[in-house]
């Protein structure tokens, strides 16, 4: 058995440098000669830029040069990677998003012009000496208000606030209104799923770099996909070619999908590196992050779901409206379609489901994926219906799920809503999670905190998610201008050492080790001979990099094929020493041996000979031992879980506190059970921050209330309680090479469901039964105001 | 332009520094200590904390003249003198209370403090004690744990709410 390999909890090789202070982060490279960026944005919502005096600031000391759009007429703007057809055919409204606001500002935090200085403080110190004046013009806030006629409109041009109007599946429409005038019973919820704001502890870096005399640019940033940076930045706004373009991702101190989209700051540095051939660099503030990193969720819903009268469910029908924000981040048409439509079945049987998302701009900040993306969203608005509709009939949610779920003798499960889940067991999920939350004892801890004056109440959910983003073929299809595979390149060094490149890219996930697991279960080494490479487009192959959940199920995928291609040449040389044909060579434990034989070659005897070809098959195989695979994958992964959530609430003063958390999570096979763990526990915190603490608010003029962590309630250590996290169920993914399913977004899809279940289940034991919903954050005084309403 | 020295992480160092010019700035630009971190701008997050005299500091919330004749101790000062993880940074490791490694120097910071002062702390205790310190990706299940591990306390058993 190799040591460290699939199933053993590694400890985490890049823990080392984190741990003593060896981290390379974006904003720790300085380049000799390095000036310094700072952007003015804008303080309004709306407005038209009137004038820009430069004059003055530009005569301050060390001004190298100050930017405005003018500066960039003859660059492309930020591009969008994916166009929704609406309901009736016609493509999105796509506007133009320029790298600096050209006539218009659109949001508080609009970048309108940039100061290039010699240090940092004279660029800011430059920045208060220019003069810009804007003509506010009335802001929209509401999406409903943003669809009424006379609205502001936030792009002239493109003559509506409605990106587009989609439905799914659109043929169903009539079908699911007939079940809903049959249905013994309807359940209405409307509710909103907050605007989040990622907040990765590493705010944006980006340093660009000129080298005139091969014209060659570098970009370092704080990226989770550095090829798909270097493509839409190369092709579509600078117009470099991609061999004269390298983008870098070095140690990224966490994404949760904000550092995917390709932002302005990035193209910004990489032009003013070449017109001033100086090195510019650019770090975010924590409150310019607040103000340009692409927020999450902030969707506004009505989900309705119909019942027989055997409490079977009939229909799901939903109708959400879709923040955008002021221009389209990079992946945001998707994410409340095909990531958000998809997953309306749930885990559930219900045979007719219509989804129709209107998606609107508005005077705030772009919006964009979040961890989960799309399938939180789905996930809330379901898990909270059908929790609603069992407090209606007056039965057991638990039972009411489990009546409605999919069996696990149906799987392949072709849902109405066009994906197929390969497999999955979602009774197995739910009795786990009552087993270890004790859900039998609840009732006694319940008369004990009742005996203390408190509220006790006990939320489930169960989750589905699609991971293992996903066949190119159909999101092409579908309107994603990229192809979804990924890709890996096994480098087996002379001595039998292993390098592998990777496209994926990890800001956390620890793919250095884990990927190294992989590649040394299969060759039979010990994963210290294995090496992991990312982040660098100039030595690692086109890959897509890290999000939804996919590094492991598409990256990893990518990983075992290479693997397997260095295999099958190993075998063939073995064959070649040992005189045997190359089918009965066996490989165990890093030897290869001639079957049923004591004849054998170790590891290092082939990779030499790959690399000293005196005795080679020459005439037949190239020498050397470097594999790259590409790994396109046939379908979505589904995760699945059952989340309970046991909290307490003051009936004084609202207050909700945690007092457990359980997630049982079904992943297919795991590679490192303590990585697994640790990506739940997280992925919990931020859903448990989405239900209790955290809102990105806005007020009617367009100001950001919530610019900065004084405001912006990030869940800290005294949040949270220590997590109950379980993944023994375990039902393998079908259709990837390792049977995994992903496991980086589960925690913060299942949990904000079962937080806000919990809280009415709390308040309806102690009779409150007016309280049908509380819209997040469930905070003291929303709570405390649903309780005296 | 002012003159300072300091003692950081047992050597004496000094440079030329602005009024304005902030303790975590002197020791990552100046000094060229980059595992102190920024992850904000308002002293909320704890990415940069560091020891000034012994005490727990967010570097970001000083200036560095104010630390003038000071010794100062940061995350590159933490391992043991033969280069090997101390007790806490080995905890750490030994139950993933990292991800992305981007806040970790400032719990790592934080956490010694506490230990310093209180050496067998309670749950309570160390999440009250990292309250000013964020992390985004670990929920902080594990480094709460790391820290109970480094205090010689047995987390073997799975740790639950109660
Ligand atoms: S950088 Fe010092 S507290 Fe955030
Ligand atoms: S490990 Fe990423 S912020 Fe804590």
């Amino acid at each position: 058995m190799p040591k460290d390999g699939i199933g053993a909890s590694t400890k985490r090789r890049e823990d080392l440098r984190f741990l003593t202070g060896k981290g390379r982060y974006t904003d720790d490279i300085n380049i000799r000669g390095q000036a310094y960026a700072h952007f003015i944005r804008s303080d309004v919502a709306h407005g038209r830029i009137v004038s820009i005096d430069t004059a003055a600031a530009e005569a301050m000391p060390g001004v190298l040069r100050i930017f405005t759009a003018a500066d960039f007429a003859g660059v492309g703007g930020l591009p969008c990677g994916w166009q929704v057809t609406d309901r009736h055919g016609k493509p999105m409204l796509e506007p133009k998003h320029p790298v600096l606001a050209d006539g218009k500002v659109r949001h508080v935090g609009d970048p309108i012009a940039a100061v290039v200085a010699e240090t940092y403080e004279q660029a800011r110190d430059a920045a208060e000496a220019v003069v810009i004046e804007i003509e506010e013009l009335p802001a929209v806030v509401d999406m409903k208000a943003a669809l009424q006629p006379g609205s502001p409109l936030v792009h002239d041009e493109i003559g509506s606030n409605l990106c587009y109007d989609w439905g799914f599946v659109e043929e169903n429409r009539a079908a699911v209104d007939e079940a809903f005038a049959r249905a013994a019973h309807v359940t209405t919820l409307d509710l909103v799923n907050n605007r989040l704001v990622a907040n990765p502890m590493e705010p944006r870096v980006a340093v660009g770099d000129f080298e005139a005399h091969n014209d060659q640019h570098t970009l370092y940033t704080t990226s989770q996909n550095p090829h798909v940076i270097r493509l839409l930045m190369g092709a579509f706004v600078l117009g470099i070619p991609e061999h004269k373009l390298r983008v870098v991702a070095p140690d990224v101190g966490g994404g949760f999908g904000s550092k995917i989209y390709h932002y302005a700051e990035e193209a910004f540095v990489t032009f003013a590196a070449k017109q001033l051939k100086r090195p510019v660099k650019w770090t975010s503030s924590r409150s310019e992050a607040f103000m340009s990193d692409a927020h999450g969720r902030d969707h506004v819903t009505r989900i309705e779901l119909a019942l027989d009268a055997d409490n079977n469910f009939t229909a799901l029908r939903c109708l959400t409206h879709a923040n955008m924000g002021a221009y389209l981040s990079t992946f945001a048409p998707c994410i409340p379609t095909w990531l958000h439509g998809t997953l309306l079945a749930g885990n559930y049987r219900t045979p007719l489901i219509y989804t129709n998302v209107k998606a609107v701009f508005t005077n705030t900040v772009p919006v964009d994926a979040y961890r989960g993306a799309g399938r939180p969203e789905a996930t809330f608005q379901l898990e909270r219906v059908v929790d609603k509709a069992a407090r209606e009939l007056g039965v057991d949610p638990v039972e009411l799920r489990r009546q409605n779920f999919i069996r696990p003798d149906q799987f392949p499960y072709q849902t109405p809503v066009a994906v197929v889940y390969d497999t999955g067991n979602y009774h197995a999920t739910m009795d786990k999670l009552l087993e270890i939350s004790d859900y039998a004892g609840f009732a006694a801890r319940a008369a004990e905190s009742q005996a203390r004056g408190k509220l006790r109440g006990f939320g489930v959910a169960h989750y589905i998610e699609a991971c293992g983003i996903a066949p190119s073929n159909l999101v092409g299809q579908l309107g994603a201008r990229a192809g979804l595979y990924e890709s890996a390149t096994v480098r087996v060094n002379a001595t039998g050492s292993i390098t592998v490149m990777t496209g994926s890219h990890s800001h956390g996930q620890g793919h250095e080790t884990t990927f190294a697991q992989v590649v040394a279960e299969m060759i039979g080494c010990d994963a210290s001979q294995v090496e992991i490479v990312h982040g660098d487009t100039a030595n690692t192959p086109m890959g897509m990099g890290t999000y939804g959940s996919r590094s492991l199920a598409v990256g990893g995928s990518a990983l075992v094929k290479a693997t397997n291609k260095i295999i099958n040449k190993a075998k063939k040389i073995a064959a070649h020493l040992l005189e045997a044909a190359p089918e009965d060579i066996e490989l165990k434990d890093g030897k290869f041996t001639v079957a049923g034989t004591d004849k054998s070659k170790s590891w290092v005897d082939i990779t030499l000979a790959a690399y000293v070809p005196h005795n080679y098959p020459l005439a037949e195989m190239e020498p050397g031992l470097e594999e790259t695979a590409f790994y396109d994958p046939s379908n979505f992964t589904y995760p699945s879980g059952a989340y309970g959530c046991e909290v307490e609430v003051d009936p004084e003063t609202g207050k909700v506190t945690i007092l457990s958390f359980t997630a049982a999570d079904d992943f297919g096979n795991i590679v490192n059970p303590m990585i697994v763990e640790g990506q739940v526990q997280g992925g919990l915190a931020q859903g448990i921050g989405q239900a209790l603490l955290e809102s990105a608010a806005y007020d009617e003029s367009g100001q950001l209330l919530t610019g900065s962590f004084m405001d912006y309630a990030m869940p800290r250590a005294d949040d949270v309680p220590f997590f109950q996290v379980d993944h023994s169920s375990c039902t393998p993914c079908t259709h990837n090479p390792l049977g995994v399913k992903g496991c980086g977004e589960a925690g913060a899809i299942g949990s904000p469901p079962a937080v806000v279940n919990a809280v009415i289940d709390a308040l309806h034991r102690a009779g409150m039964t007016h309280v049908t919903h509380i819209d997040m954050p469930l905070t003291p005084s929303r709570v405390w105001a649903a309780m005296n309403a | 332009m002012t003159k300072v020295s300091m003692v950081v992480n047992g050597k004496t160092v000094s440079g030329e520094v602005e009024g304005r010019t902030l303790l975590v700035q002197f020791l990552r630009d100046g000094l060229g200590l980059t595992g102190t971190h920024v992850g904000c701008d308002t002293s909320q997050c704890g990415a940069c904390t560091v020891h000034v005299d012994g005490q727990a500091v967010k570097s970001c919330t000083v200036f560095a003249l104010d630390v003038a004749g000071a010794q100062v101790r940061t995350i590159e000062g933490m391992a043991n003198p033969d280069g090997s993880l101390s007790t806490l940074q080995q905890a750490f490791q030994d139950h993933h209370g990292l991800q992305c490694g981007f806040c970790t120097p400032g719990m790592v910071m934080a956490s010694a403090a506490l230990l310093a002062e209180n050496p067998t702390p309670t749950e309570a205790e160390v999440r009250h004690h990292l309250e000013g310190n964020l992390c985004r990706c670990t929920g902080y299940h594990n480094i709460v744990k790391a820290v109970l591990a480094a205090s010689g306390q047995d987390v073997s058993a799975p740790l639950a709410a109660e």
